[in-house]
């Protein structure tokens, strides 16, 4: 195991965050503000309760996870996408370093920053709303998971990026329409019945129901399901990791 | 003893099917500078990619100490530096930084000394906190060395060196490369320039369209390769060669409006001087005179045709 390598790439990547602190903790941290202004206090006046949950309270773990998916998708593809950009990436590929170790690295970071950034997001929330965490280490286990497998899947698309605007077009046409329909700042058991089929097959309902149950015990879909579901995903990541290096697909000629 | 690094029967076609290597089989001695000498296109970059990790090999084997590049990597990648042809650096981090990353990345622990002892070398210690974007493209290329040196490999592959480099800056290298090289660091060096091979290696390597046609040590080479010609433009046109000038081997061009001196720019003596009062003595004017090389281009012609 090369250590050094992992520990070369993990700071290199957190160095980045510093340089970008702005764009990487400031701005998520303003629009979580936004959210609860507008969500929070706007509508949050006239829809008071769900499931017997404040408002202000019930959107906070759909708000966490619409930053962590974000973040961890832009983040992990950016430290990826960058160094095969600029031609730094010989220096990686050249190295006596497995792909897992360097895979472990990247994706680590990525997961690390974005697993912070949900934390700071929570500290916030509980500036505007009381919360109550009725499974802490569930929380925990369900941003650990999903910041990791949300990561590799942005480490994916920072290798299959070829250009700039392929790297901006998943986390914005995908991730968060997907985020916002998946119940991020309602139940989906408040949709008609047709609709709430639909969502079914939006994989990140799974995962804000899971999470919302580790504050709340409030559940769209059975927790089970929920942790099956991420970590199938979780296991498809990897294998197209595995693929990729493999492969040397878009790393190597 | 095992070679450092023997590559064997190697092969490389590229996904757009061009063919960039066709059975490459070549083997570095330890301690030499080897050049590898080659037109654009001839595959020096890609034989190295290979080598390095970098480019997939299409069938052939290459190992590093006798390490196989591709079963045993760790071991085989842990001895290479490389100094890669384009300038990519981290423009965001600083010298020390970039360094201290490429000393982790080889898998080596920190060593301050190490590292400072490689930016003082390459002149680039008092700049170590600088960011990289606000350096010279000279500082690029050799903190691109200091990055290539960080993790002390025994086999360092330079792929032009020089490209872009200034006199005195290349002149440094060359010193810096020797330096190396009693260390006991091995040296492959590619370039577009006879004149470097000549100065740096031991032994060079000729490619050409993906073929390695000729390896030899540098002297022999030279010897076949060292012609120059001195071409003066005459104020009138002669329509034979004196014969007060029959000793010196020229030829008439142009109609007799030039006259070719073909001569070996390492030989004790060049001839021009007794050359040119001969030319005065036989009342021969001149208005211009230029010198040229055989191309390497040309050279490789004359090789290719050779072989064949
Ligand atoms: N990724 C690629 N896909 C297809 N062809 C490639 C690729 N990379 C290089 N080639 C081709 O392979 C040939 C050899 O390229 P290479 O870079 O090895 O040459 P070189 O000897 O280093 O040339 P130079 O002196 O210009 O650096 C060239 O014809 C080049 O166009
Ligand atoms: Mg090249």
């Amino acid at each position: 195991m090369n250590l050094y390598a992992i520990g070369a790439i993990y700071r290199f990547e957190m160095a980045r965050t510093r340089r970008t602190w702005m764009q990487s903790i400031v701005s998520p941290v303003l629009s979580t503000t936004l959210y609860f202004v507008v969500f929070g206090a706007a509508i949050g006046a006239r829809m008071t309760t769900i499931d017997g949950v404040a408002y202000g309270a019930f959107i906070v773990p759909g708000l966490m996870m619409l930053m962590l998916l974000t973040q961890s998708v832009s983040n992990a593809a950016i430290g990826i996408y960058f160094p095969r950009f600029s031609g730094t990436i010989y220096e990686v590929l050249s190295a006596p370093a497995s792909a897992f170790e360097i895979v472990l690295g990247y994706v680590g970071a990525a997961a690390s920053k974005s697993i912070g950034l949900g934390l700071i997001i929570l500290a916030t929330s509980a500036l505007f709303v009381p919360l109550h965490i009725a499974h802490p280490l569930w929380m925990l286990a369900f941003l650990v998971l999903t910041a990791v497998s949300f990561s590799l899947l942005g480490f994916i698309i920072g290798i299959w990026a070829d250009g700039i605007d392929k790297l901006q077009v998943v986390p914005l046409l995908i991730i968060t329409p997907l985020t916002f329909l998946g119940g991020t700042f309602y139940s989906t058991s408040l949709l008609p019945p047709f609709w709430r089929t639909v969502t079914l097959f939006n994989p990140l309902v799974y995962l804000i129901s899971g999470f919302r149950w580790s504050f709340f015990e409030l559940a769209d879909v059975n927790i089970e399901v929920s942790v099956a579901v991420i970590l199938l995903f979780l296991a498809v990541c990897m294998a197209i990791v595995w693929w990729i290096f493999k492969t040397g697909y878009r790393l190597k000629t | 003893m095992t070679s450092a690094i023997s590559v064997s029967h190697l092969n490389k076609t590229y996904a757009s099917g061009f063919v960039a290597l066709k059975d490459i089989n070549l083997e570095i001695r330890h301690g030499e500078i080897f050049a590898l000498l080659g037109p654009n296109g001839a595959g020096k970059t890609t034989l190295i990619g290979i080598i390095c990790g970098i480019v997939n090999p299409t069938s052939g084997s290459v190992t590093v100490n006798g390490h196989d590049i591709i079963a045993n990597y760790r071991a085989a990648r842990s001895l290479i530096g490389l100094v890669p042809q384009e300038l990519s650096t981290d423009m965001f981090s600083s010298p020390w930084t970039t360094t201290s990353f490429s000393r982790g990345l080889f898998g080596r622990p920190p060593n301050p000394a190490y590292l400072q002892k490689v930016l003082s070398e390459l002149s680039l210690w008092d700049r170590k906190d600088n960011k990289i974007a606000t350096l010279s493209g000279g500082m690029k290329r050799r903190l691109m060395i200091a990055k290539a040196l960080s993790h002390e490999p025994r086999i360092l592959f330079l792929d032009e060196p020089t490209a872009g480099v200034d006199v005195e800056l290349r002149k440094g290298m060359w010193e810096m490369v020797r330096t190396l090289r009693q260390s006991g660091v091995t040296i492959i060096l590619t370039t577009h320039y006879i004149e470097e091979a000549e100065q740096m290696a031991d032994r060079i390597g000729v490619i050409n369209k993906g073929e390695l046609i000729l390896v030899e040590e540098k002297a022999e080479l030279m010897r076949k390769l060292g012609k120059k010609q001195l071409t003066l433009e005459l104020r009138e046109p002669i329509a034979a060669i004196p014969p007060e000038l029959a000793k010196h081997k020229l030829t008439l061009a142009d109609d007799g409006a030039k006259l070719v001196y073909t001569y070996d720019t390492r030989a004790e003596r060049t001839g021009i001087t007794s050359l040119i009062d001969d030319l005065q003595a036989a009342g021969v004017r001149f208005k211009d005179l230029s010198t040229t090389e055989s191309s390497l281009e040309d050279i490789f012609v004359g090789l290719v045709r050779q072989q064949q």
